[in-house]
């Protein structure tokens, strides 16, 4: 089998910030007419290397080919005009104008300055056929999914003739039928001739649409592999650089514990009856006791996000009752669930997290602040503590409490935010999606975290569109479909993530 | 030699309240050349007296508004009421004494300064409510008070020019205490408190997290809604003390020329202090340079002699310079054949060859 001769060519790219070196001598290459998946951990280089390649950041070392021609971008434009184009995690586009105009919003056709609005719908709407969808391009974007959002996007970065093509994290806020269509038109343009560049933490999506992998840790070459002869765990292995015997180690423990887990307790911890928002969930019955890991697993969208905000008071909820301890309540605002030693680590860090302009230190006493109160402030002794505490616990990088959160990776702020609740000693934690868009690495040590957390008695509501993790986690699935909660299933040795799946598809009560 | 130095300054240059304070020295500088015995400062009968004394003197109202602005800012808001506040809070006092029947008793100035400064919370709260409460945006909300408050202040002066011959209430912007004026005093004290209630205690903590992420702050367990209407009493409160400052040291109450666009210059203040107007970080600092700046430059205006009728527009270009120059974006872009060899420098510090090769170049 003889490879065609690869479009893109980089050799020996070195790349340095002060103090660290993101690339050190890194080889990368792409054929035409193949997806491509760049592996590793945060921080292991991925974002640098598209950096470079897309023209945002200088090379010390090294050198670019672009269809056997050496290349040195002035910036993305440079990039772009040579057809490197390149979709990023979040969508920038603007959900207020129209699809036509997010695809053509700088390069109108024009004539005798002004806009052609017909031929510019036109040239829209053959475009998007070309990903085989057919809507309404005249609409404003917002009214679409983001699936669809991110279609335009693609669009919108092939109108530009792109031969490379860059997909970083294009998944992370799909559902599963919308990353199906996502990998049609994947496989539609490879087919094109268009070379993919997709970067993924989700494994199961690597192997269904990668041919070929690198990957890089800290900085350096592992190694490149055609995806059909490295398993999961060897990929793993060489992302992180160690063996897997945590994970492992990890997989067996819950499942044997569930026997006597929720038994022989009498008052449960928290005890929701018909409990329900309109609209946003339909009355349930769920009850938690102390060292139990709960874990809600559904499709993006089925109710398992607007159940934890129902528990933590979020949300107000409209029918039903809640008893904490036994105890009736009412949670009227989140502040009063916290009073009650319930914390929730919102599947939004972003926006419903942390605080970006704020230091690590700020961010985790900040629950334990507002709960005092303003006029009693933690003396200074005590918050360097906990900090020092927690940042050594979930082995927060960089260890540096007065670091601006905003410059963490996605994993570390996880744990900022985490270390926030844990600092609170909450009887129950809800996590909802607490290992998405972060790596391996971070992922094991937040399980691991969990198993701990629920040995010492905290009881964990654990929300993950992973059935994998939240398999390996819980001694109870509660499974969701169409807002509505439709299992509650004992963990043991029958159930699979095949059971769940089922229950989730065929909505099954058992 | 500006290697050596280099390590030694940079902390200087880095720091964020370099600019201001740069900025504030030009002026005050240029200043010298126009106005003899400028940087000289006097004791007269027991009082401190020059011009440095009086740039703080007729500052302190435009010190004391840019406070309270501050915290509302940080908390993402804005306040524009603060002006009619002045107005209100003045107007409301002077009435009071000059219906009293000895304006000089000290009971019943106590009491005229604590009818306008609980009024003035009140109307803070008010906003606070409208935005907090109601969640009405902030440039809204109280822009409503904005133009109601000239009103509410004309009804209360009925239209006059309120004058009054009280020596005990002139002490507030017009008298001196242990050698100072005594706005000075009343700066020194609402500032030592801002910082005492933000910055020891945790009320800082909060406001730079509600403005920082208003939602993440709730799910945080903090009451914002609190936070916000306390701010806004605060900022109230304040521009009821800069109201007082301002009638005391004419001795009259005037509704409608009161305080009139002091909410912009404090807005100004506030971000030449280097506060985003997004939230967040604030700077109590940053706000009284900043306060102080905006009035060094009134007072240079008069001093170098700037035709009146260009004033306003001699002081928009000194403001855009400052904000100019107070954005790193565009320090980057103006100074950028300096900045290359440094940004190198740092970059390839440990390789040897390269530095020399940057030392050269620099």
């Amino acid at each position: 089998m003889t490879a065609p001769a690869p479009i893109l060519r980089m050799t020996g790219i070195g790349k340095q910030f002060p103090g660290v070196k993101a690339l050190d001598g890194v080889d990368f290459r792409l054929l035409p007419g193949e997806v491509h998946a760049l592996m590793g951990e945060n921080g292991a280089g991925k974002s640098t290397l598209i950096k470079v390649l897309t023209g945002v950041y200088d090379i010390d070392a090294g050198e670019i080919e672009l269809a056997g021609r050496k290349v040195a971008f002035a910036g993305p434009q440079a990039a772009q005009r040579a057809g490197i184009s390149t979709v990023y995690q979040e969508v920038n586009l603007c959900t207020n104008l129209s699809v036509a105009e997010n695809i053509f919003i700088g390069r109108e056709p024009r004539r005798l300055g002004r806009i052609q609005w017909r031929r510019m719908r036109q040239r829209a709407a053959e475009l998007l056929a070309r990903l085989e969808i057919d809507i309404d391009v005249s609409a404003p974007l917002s009214s679409y999914s983001l699936a669809i959002q991110q279609m335009v996007a693609i669009a919108r970065a092939l109108d530009i003739e792109a031969r490379v093509l860059i997909l970083d994290e294009p998944t992370s806020s799909l559902d599963a039928g919308e990353v199906a269509q996502l990998f049609r038109v994947m496989r539609r343009l490879k087919e094109q001739g268009i070379a993919i560049l997709f970067v993924s933490h989700f494994l199961d999506q690597i192997y269904e649409i990668s041919d070929r992998m690198t990957i890089l840790r800290n900085g350096r070459l592992v190694g490149e592999h055609l995806t059909s002869e490295l398993s999961q765990i060897e990929l793993v292995g060489k992302m992180i650089g160690r063996e897997l015997a945590d994970l492992e180690r990890l997989g067996a423990k819950p499942a044997a514990e569930s026997s006597e887990s929720s038994a022989g307790k009498p008052v449960p911890l928290l005890e929701a009856r018909e409990l329900g928002r309109t609209g946003a969930i339909e009355p349930f019955t769920l009850t938690i006791h102390e060292g139990e890991v709960v874990g809600l697993a559904g499709l993006l969208g089925s109710g398992r996000t607007e159940i934890a905000r129902l528990l933590f008071g979020a949300d107000h909820a409209g029918t039903g009752s809640l008893r904490i301890g036994g105890e009736q309540v009412s949670l009227r605002t989140p502040r009063a669930a916290v009073s009650r030693k319930i914390a929730f680590c919102s599947e939004n860090r972003r926006a419903e997290g942390l605080i970006p302009d704020l230091t690590v230190r700020e961010n985790i006493i900040l629950a334990l602040q507002a709960a005092r109160g303003w006029t009693r402030p933690i003396p200074r002794r005590r918050q360097d503590e906990l900090v020092d505490k927690y940042i050594k616990a979930l082995s927060i990088r960089p260890p540096d409490p007065d670091q601006l959160v905003k410059n963490l990776s996605g994993g570390n702020q996880q744990k900022v935010l985490l270390a926030r609740w844990l600092i609170l000693e909450p009887r129950l934690l809800i996590l909802d999606e607490p290992t998405r868009g972060i790596d391996v690495g971070a992922k094991a040590e937040i399980q691991r975290l969990v198993a701990e957390l629920s040995d010492g008695g905290m009881a964990v509501l654990f929300i993950s569109a992973e059935l994998e993790e939240v398999l390996r986690l819980s001694h109870r699935v509660g499974v969701l479909r169409d807002r509505r909660l439709v299992a509650q299933l004992e963990n043991g040795d029958d159930l699979t993530t095949d059971t769940l799946t089922e229950t989730i598809a065929s909505g099954a009560r058992s | 030699m500006s290697r050596t130095l280099r390590p030694l300054l940079n902390p200087v240059l880095r720091h964020r309240m370099l600019w201001p304070v740069v900025i504030l020295a030009a002026l005050l500088l240029l200043n010298l050349f126009f106005t003899n015995g400028f940087f000289k400062v006097e004791m007269k009968d027991g009082h401190l007296y020059g011009s440095l004394i009086d740039i703080v003197r007729f500052g302190a109202p435009l010190i004391l508004v840019s406070l309270g602005m501050t915290l509302v800012i940080a908390t993402c808001g804005i306040d524009l009421s603060v002006g009619s506040i002045v107005a209100i809070s003045g107007a409301l006092a002077c009435l009071w004494i000059s219906e009293l029947g000895d304006q000089n008793s000290i009971g019943g100035v106590l009491t005229a300064v604590a009818l306008g400064l609980g009024l003035s919370v009140a109307l803070g709260a008010w906003n606070g409510f409208l935005v907090a409460g109601i969640g009405i945006q902030p440039i809204i909300a109280t822009l409503i008070l904005m133009v109601a408050g000239r009103g509410v202040a004309q009804l209360i002066t009925d239209g006059q020019i309120i004058t009054v011959n009280s020596s005990p209430y002139k002490l507030i912007g017009g008298g001196y205490w242990l050698t100072l004026p005594f706005g000075i005093i009343i700066v020194i004290a609402v500032l030592a408190l801002t910082a005492f209630l933000t910055r020891r205690l945790a009320l800082g903590l909060l406001i730079e997290s509600v403005g920082g992420n208003a939602e993440a702050s709730r799910l945080a367990g903090i009451r914002s809604r609190g936070v916000l209407m306390m701010v806004y009493a605060f900022c109230g409160l304040c521009a009821g003390i800069a109201g007082l400052m301002i009638s005391s040291n004419v001795s009259s109450a005037d509704g409608n020329n009161a305080g009139l666009w002091i909410e912009l210059d404090a807005i100004l203040a506030v971000v030449i202090g280097g506060t985003s107007l997004a939230g967040g970080r604030f700077s109590l600092g940053g706000t009284v340079l900043g306060a102080l700046i905006i009035q060094t430059l009134t007072t240079t205006i008069y001093s170098i002699g700037v035709p009146p009728e260009t004033t306003l527009l001699f002081k928009a270009l000194v403001v855009t310079i400052v904000c100019l120059l107070q954005s790193p974006a565009f320090r980057e872009k103006a100074f950028r054949r300096r900045r290359r060899p440094a940004a190198a420098a740092s970059a390839s510090a440990e390789e040897e060859a390269g530095e020399e090769r940057v030392g050269v170049s620099a």
